[in-house]
């Protein structure tokens, strides 16, 4: 008797705290859906329209269920869709992305983790100015570097060709990687670097003994974010090469601007998600380290 | 000189050319990479700077112009349109992806189910490049194809919706795919910046009766404040290099309504053989960046100065 006495005003209080409280989820959740569909949208309906016959799209829109299921679009976007007079699709543009992307991402990595580990541990007078120096080449506009690059290519040989912006996003990459393995190795501890000089350990000894062993994170995170940066970017793309030496970003930009006649945007879809799945990939697969060099990033 | 430091070591281990070998190799290592940035960041720029007050036209010349290339700039009315452009995207764009970002990372941090689902679909277009984003949404923009279609075809026939191709409409179009893409990554700091707080302080807060919401507006985002800066700075730095996204979702168009910095140097550079001039608005984008960067890392080296002098 006391007790339910007790317990009555108890439980409305309780029902309406898990009333809000079920409101509160309600909210929550519903918010968080709304904004997903915001976001997966635009990729559905390049998906789905990638496998819709285009008298279909051309029929019902953009955006509207599939009535059709064909792998033709993704075929001709690969190998027989016609760019500005050429019909080759894209394999080429996609396979010139691939072998600048892939030779500069090691590349710079390789020297960021080098420099890093120079800049960290073996310091000399004047190193925090000299790395400060490299530091501003993160923030510089590529606008700035146009014709100076236009013209060290031309010097080269290497204007329209894959090796001229392997090197430029090398030089340019260098500032970033050095930046994320300095700011990483900073953190290894120096007791470890002098014990293994006390044993007559060299520079390059150390840096394979006991800075390689430890560098998986850093450099995965690098590797990432270099691959993806590289593979999308545009500017340099669009300005040093042309045609068949294109990367895929130009090409894509060239393949939607030809679209004089009507536009078939299952080619199109296919050509754009061609373009867009190896950083998807590696984005879905790697995406803690993603979000880790991102977050790095930031702290610059 | 250089074949003594070589060998010696190797042939009999002399103590001090090998310690002196060990100083300069990092030195030795390390210059590639200096020099290459060296040009990079101080020999292109001077370059740049150079050509902006040069005769240079279609092709580089070294004729001294005095500042006639920012003459002509500042007076022409396409540059106008591209800075103010870029004021006016700045701002939206930095206002809007800051709110979504800070929205979608305060409902994330409510413990939801399934946080790295949510995470991954809120990111996933920043990895995605501005081209391929920007191409899909130029379709989506569509009107006769995109959304304006769907929603006519649902029943509500006087629908309007075609942002590209109204030349006062168009920057709504790029500011709207801007933060569609880049909320996710201010959403990404933010929930860094949540999770970092002292959960002594929010059970405090609580303790004190204090409603979530209010939480979070007096206790928690103060704490972040610093984040919600070094979102904007990176955002701004984002507007002003901004170039990709309005080449493939408008091109610079209608007309000229979406001209911005990148896409003038661009345009003059390469299309329209004004060398001169295009690298003049090129060092303007440099100043602008300068304008935003040189005082922010001023005041973070101050902030740090100061907490570990106080650490």
């Amino acid at each position: 008797m006391a007790d339910t006495a007790i317990a009555l005003p108890f439980d409305a209080e309780a029902a309406a705290a898990s009333r809000r409280h079920f409101w509160s989820r309600f909210a929550i959740y519903g918010l968080l859906a709304l904004f997903a569909v915001i976001y997966l949208v635009p990729l559905l309906v390049v998906v789905l329209n990638s496998f819709r016959e285009q008298e279909e799209i051309a029929r019902n829109g953009l955006i509207s269920l599939p009535q059709s299921f064909r792998l033709n679009a993704w075929s001709d976007a690969w190998g027989t869709y016609c760019i500005a007079g050429t019909c080759e699709g894209m394999k080429r543009n996609f396979l010139n992305s691939l072998w600048m992307t892939i030779p500069a991402t090691i590349l710079s990595t390789l020297l960021g983790a080098i420099n890093g580990y120079v800049l960290s541990k073996w310091r000399f007078r004047g190193s925090e100015v000299l790395f400060t120096c490299m530091l501003l080449g993160v923030f510089m506009p590529g606008q700035i570097a146009l014709m100076p690059w236009a013209f060290v290519l031309g010097k080269l040989g290497l204007t329209n060709s894959t090796y001229g912006l392997i090197l430029v996003h090398v030089i340019q990459g260098i500032s970033f990687t050095t930046l994320f393995c300095r700011n990483y190795y900073v953190g290894i501890p120096d007791d470890l670097i002098k014990a293994a000089r006390i044993d007559g350990a060299g520079f390059w000894r150390i840096f394979r003994k006991i800075i390689l062993p430890l560098s998986p994170p850093i450099l995965i995170v690098t590797v990432i974010w270099q691959f993806t940066g590289i593979w999308n970017e545009y500017l340099f793309g669009v300005v040093f090469t042309s045609g068949q030496q294109q990367p895929i970003t130009a090409a894509l930009v060239a393949l939607t601007a030809s679209g004089t006649t009507a536009r078939s945007y299952d080619v199109m879809s296919a050509a754009v998600l061609i373009g867009a799945l190896p950083p998807l990939l590696i984005y879905l697969f790697g995406g803690k380290y993603f979000v880790r060099g991102l977050t790095q990033g930031a702290i610059k | 000189m250089s074949t003594h430091d070589l060998t010696i070591p190797i042939a009999a281990p002399a103590r001090p050319w090998r310690e002196r070998l060990g100083t300069l190799i990092p030195i030795l290592v390390l210059a590639p990479s200096l020099a290459a940035s060296f040009v990079y960041v101080f020999v292109f720029a001077a370059w740049t700077l150079y050509l902006s007050v040069s005769t240079s036209s279609l092709l580089p010349s070294y004729g001294f112009a005095g500042l006639d290339n920012y003459m002509s700039l500042w007076a022409n009315r396409r540059w106008n349109i591209a800075y103010t452009n870029l004021f006016f995207f700045s701002g939206f764009y930095i206002l809007g992806s800051m709110a979504v970002g800070l929205l979608l990372a305060i409902l994330i941090d409510q413990r939801v189910r399934g946080e790295a689902v949510w995470r991954t679909i809120f990111l996933y277009p920043l990895a995605v490049s501005f081209i391929v984003t920007g191409t899909v949404w130029s379709w989506l923009y569509n009107p006769a194809d995109g959304i304006q279609a769907l929603v006519r075809g649902l029943g509500w026939s006087s629908f309007n919706f075609a942002l590209t191709s109204d030349r006062n409409l168009a920057i709504y179009a790029i500011i709207i795919t801007g933060v569609w893409q880049s909320s996710g990554f201010a959403m990404a700091l933010f929930l860094a910046g949540l999770r970092s707080v002292d959960p002594d302080l929010i059970k405090a807060a609580q303790i004190d009766g204090a409603s979530t919401f209010r939480t979070y507006r007096r206790v928690i985002l103060p704490t972040i404040a610093p984040i919600f800066l070094a979102v904007a700075v990176i955002q701004i730095q984002f507007a002003i290099k901004t170039f990709d996204l309005v080449a493939a979702l408008t091109r610079g168009g209608p007309g000229v309504s979406t001209t911005f910095p990148a896409i003038y140097v661009y345009d003059l550079m390469f299309q329209r053989g004004q060398i001169g001039e295009g690298a003049a608005a090129a060092v303007m984008m440099l100043a602008a960046l300068a304008v935003v960067l040189v005082p922010y890392s001023l005041w973070v080296v101050w902030r740090r100065r100061r907490e570990s002098g106080h650490g």
